[in-house]
C-alpha cells in the first residue's frame, strides 16, 4: 500500500483501538467495511490525521466517527452536514467528512442536505444507505422501497423512497457516486475520488441491516444481502450497452455524475481577499 | 465610554451595535437564518466580516444556522447567531447541543410577539423563560438584556467574554424595540473594554481531555486542526468526550454544566438600582421595560411617593441574593414587563417576608408607558 502506514497496520494506525471497541453495529453490518474503506483512502491519499473533521448525525452509522483517531464530531439527528459547514467555513483547510445514513440524510437532514449540495461547499459526504432506521429499531426510512416492510409499515410501505444520488446531482452536487460494502475495492476507489473532489461530493454506500431489514423482509442473514448487492449492482459503464429490460432491478454503481462548478470557501475567500486588499490599497 | 476627540460617534440601532460589538469582541463567523427584527444584525455582520477575514453564511434554515455557529466554534473561531422568537424555538435543538458539549457561542434574540408567528413587528419579552428553559434537559443559562443602544454594544462584548470564559452559549435578550432603535453612541476604542478568549491547552496532545474536569470546572478548549485530536459528542460523556453510561460520570458532567456557572454567578450578575435604599415600593422591570420604568420611579418620587427601580442586566442566573438585599425595606415590588408574568415568578420566589409581589404587564404589541407605570404604582403603593 503506498500510504504512510505498513498495510497490516492501516486500520489499526487510524483507529481508537484503546478506549473505544468493541463497537455498537450487529455482527455482519456492513458500516465497519464502510468505516474501513474511509480509512484505506485516506492512508492512500496520505491526508494527516489532524487535517481531517469526521462529522455525524445520529443513528447507527453515525457512531462511526467515534472509533476514528481524527477530530470527530457526532452531533444531533440530521445536523451534521449544518454542523460541518460550521466546521469547513471556520477552518477551509480541514479536509470535511460527513458520515450519515438514509434516515439522517434524506429525511430529517434533507433540507441541510440540499442545500450543501448548492452551495457546492468543499463537504464530503457519505451516506450508508441500509433502507431502514437500525438503531430505533427497523422504522421506515425514506430509502425503504415500497412495498417493502418496517415496523412503522407492517402492511407494507405504501411510500415511495428517495434516489439520493438522483437529488444531489439535481440539487447541484459536483460528484456523485453509489457503491456497495460488496464491491469493497470500488468502495475505496470513489471515496478516493469524492474527497480528490473539490466542490459537494455524495457516496452513496448501499449496505445491509440484516438485523431489521433483512429479518422483516426475508433477505436472509449478512452474507445473502451481501450476494443480493452483488447481484443486482451495475456499473454504469457496463449498463450504457445494455437494452433496458437487463437493467430491470438493478441500480447503477460507479461515478454517476463528476462536474466541475467554482466551490464556496474559494468564491468567499475571493471576497476575502477583495476587501483584505482594498483595506491595504 | 471613550471621552477621547478622536473617538468615533455614531447615530446607530440597538442592532448595528450588537454586529459592530461583534466585530469588536473578535467574533470571525456569523451563521444565520433571516428573520424580522433581527435581520440588520446578520446585514451588518455580512458586510463586515469579510473586511476582518471572517466568514458569513445565511443558512437554509435556524436549525442549520446554530449547527454551523456550534461547528465554526468548535473549529476554534468564535461564533454568533441572531434571531427573534420562532428562529430561537428552532435552534434550541442546537443550543442544547452547545451546553451540552460546552460550546461557547452568542444567540442574539431580538424578541417579538408570540407564540408562533404572533407579531413580527412588535414589541415582546415574553422569550424571557425560553432563554432560560428552552432547550431540554438539565442545564444553567446565561442571559444579559440591554436597555439602550450603547448596552446592545457592552452587552454583546460582555455576552462573547461569558460565553468564552465560561465555555458556555449565552442569549442576548432585546426586543423589537431596542433593536429598531436609534441613540448616538461613542464607539470604543481597540482594548478599551475587555475582551476575553477561550483558555487554549498547553499540555502535550496525548495528554489532552476536551472536557477535563479542573478545580475552576472550565476546561481549557482546543479547536480543530490544532493538533488536538478529540471528540465531541451531545450523548453525556466523560472527560475525554467519549459517550458513558456511568451513574457517576452522567452526574459528575451534569454538576459541571451548573457548577461551572453558579459558582461564578456573582461575577456574571449585573444590577442597576435607582433610590432603592429608603424605598418603599421598588418596580422591578428590564430591557425596555426598564426605561419607563425608571421615568416612573422618578415621577413617584416627584410626589413624595419612595419609589426605587431594580434593572437586572444579567437575567440568568438570576440575581436572587442581590435583588432580595435591595427589596430589604420594601413593603410593594411591582414587577413590570412585556409579557403575561414571566420574571414576576422569579421575584414570587425570593420576595422577602412581608414584601407584597405586584405585577404589572402588557402584551398587546406596544411598550409600557411611564404613566401606566406611574399610575400602577399610585394604585399599589
Amino acid at each position: 500500500m503506498p500510504g504512510t502506514v505498513q498495510a497490516s497496520d492501516v486500520i489499526h494506525h487510524y483507529l481508537r483501538v484503546k478506549k473505544n471497541f468493541p463497537n455498537v453495529w450487529c455482527p455482519g453490518c456492513g458500516i465497519g467495511i464502510v468505516m474501513g474503506s474511509i480509512i484505506r483512502a485516506i492512508n492512500k491519499l496520505e491526508y494527516r490525521k489532524n487535517n481531517i473533521a469526521i462529522v455525524s448525525g445520529i443513528g447507527c452509522s453515525s457512531r462511526l466517527p467515534v472509533y476514528c483517531d481524527f477530530n470527530t464530531l457526532h452531533t444531533t439527528h440530521g445536523r451534521a452536514i449544518g454542523f460541518a459547514t460550521g466546521v469547513k467555513l471556520a477552518r477551509p483547510n480541514l479536509k470535511v467528512i460527513v458520515v450519515t445514513g438514509d434516515g439522517d440524510a434524506m429525511a430529517i437532514g434533507g433540507n441541510h442536505f440540499i442545500h450543501a449540495c448548492r452551495r457546492n461547499i468543499d463537504i464530503t459526504t457519505i451516506m450508508i444507505n441500509n433502507q431502514i432506521y437500525g438503531m430505533t429499531g427497523g422504522q421506515c426510512s425514506p430509502a425503504t422501497p415500497s412495498k417493502s416492510f418496517a415496523t412503522t409499515a407492517p402492511y407494507g410501505n405504501v411510500e415511495n423512497n428517495f434516489d439520493a444520488a438522483a437529488l444531489a446531482k439535481g440539487a447541484g452536487a459536483t460528484y456523485v457516486a453509489r457503491g456497495t460494502v460488496y464491491h469493497v475495492q470500488q468502495l475505496d476507489k470513489l471515496i478516493i475520488g469524492a474527497l480528490e473532489k473539490k466542490g459537494f461530493s455524495l457516496i452513496e454506500a448501499v449496505s445491509n441491516c440484516h438485523t431489521y431489514y433483512g429479518r422483516m423482509n426475508k433477505e436472509g442473514d449478512a452474507v445473502a444481502m451481501l450476494k443480493w448487492m452483488k447481484s443486482h449492482a451495475m456499473p454504469i459503464k457496463a449498463a450504457k450497452s445494455l437494452p433496458p429490460e437487463k437493467l430491470e432491478g438493478k441500480f447503477l454503481t460507479g461515478v454517476l455524475w463528476d462536474i466541475e462548478k467554482p466551490e464556496f470557501c474559494d468564491e468567499y475567500e475571493k471576497i476575502i481577499q477583495r476587501f483584505q486588499k482594498e483595506e491595504r490599497d | 465610554m471613550s471621552n477621547n476627540k478622536n473617538s468615533v460617534r455614531k447615530l446607530i440601532q440597538g442592532n448595528e451595535a450588537c454586529a459592530l460589538a461583534a466585530i469588536y469582541s473578535g467574533c470571525r463567523f456569523f451563521g444565520g437564518y433571516p428573520i424580522t427584527p433581527s435581520t440588520e444584525i446578520a446585514e451588518g455582520l455580512a458586510r463586515m466580516l469579510p473586511k476582518y477575514g471572517g466568514r458569513f453564511i445565511q443558512m437554509e434554515d435556524e436549525i442549520g444556522s446554530m449547527a454551523a455557529v456550534v461547528g465554526a466554534s468548535i473549529a476554534g473561531v468564535k461564533s454568533m447567531t441572531a434571531t427573534s422568537g420562532p428562529g430561537y424555538s428552532l435552534m434550541q435543538e442546537n443550543i442544547g447541543y452547545a451546553y451540552m458539549t460546552e460550546t461557547p457561542c452568542v444567540i442574539v434574540n431580538v424578541q417579538r410577539g408570540g407564540p408562533s408567528t404572533g407579531l413580527p413587528t412588535k414589541v415582546s419579552q415574553s422569550d424571557t423563560m425560553q432563554a432560560r428553559w428552552g432547550t431540554h434537559g438539565d442545564y444553567t443559562a446565561i442571559a444579559v438584556a440591554p436597555a439602550s443602544v450603547r448596552e446592545c454594544f457592552e452587552q454583546t462584548v460582555k455576552a462573547f467574554n461569558f460565553a468564552e470564559r465560561f465555555r458556555t452559549p449565552v442569549t442576548i435578550l432585546t426586543d423589537e424595540v431596542i433593536g429598531h432603535m436609534r441613540e448616538t453612541i461613542v464607539l470604543p476604542e481597540e482594548g478599551e473594554l475587555e475582551v476575553i478568549d477561550r483558555e487554549r491547552p498547553d499540555v502535550p496532545t496525548e495528554w489532552y481531555h476536551h472536557f477535563e474536569i479542573t478545580p475552576s470546572l472550565i476546561s481549557p478548549m482546543a479547536g480543530y486542526g490544532d493538533g488536538y485530536r478529540f471528540h465531541v459528542t451531545g450523548l453525556t460523556h466523560d472527560q475525554e468526550g467519549f459517550p458513558t453510561a456511568k451513574p457517576v460520570e452522567i452526574q459528575q458532567k451534569l454538576d459541571k454544566l451548573r457548577n461551572k456557572i453558579m459558582r461564578f454567578a456573582d461575577e456574571l450578575v449585573q444590577l442597576e438600582t435607582e433610590m432603592t435604599e429608603d424605598a418603599r415600593i421598588c418596580v422591578i422591570a428590564y430591557g425596555i421595560a426598564a426605561r419607563a420604568a425608571r421615568q416612573a420611579v422618578h415621577m413617584a418620587r416627584e410626589k413624595r411617593i419612595h419609589a426605587g427601580l431594580i434593572r437586572p442586566i444579567t437575567i440568568w442566573p438570576f440575581p436572587d441574593e442581590q435583588i432580595r438585599e435591595h427589596l430589604s425595606h420594601a413593603r410593594k415590588v411591582l414587577v413590570a414587563e412585556l409579557n403575561m408574568g414571566q420574571l414576576v415568578n422569579e421575584i414570587r420566589r425570593i420576595a422577602p417576608r412581608g414584601c407584597k409581589v405586584e405585577q404589572l404587564n402588557r402584551y398587546d404589541g406596544e411598550v409600557l408607558n411611564p404613566v401606566e407605570i406611574f399610575k400602577k404604582i399610585l394604585e399599589v403603593k
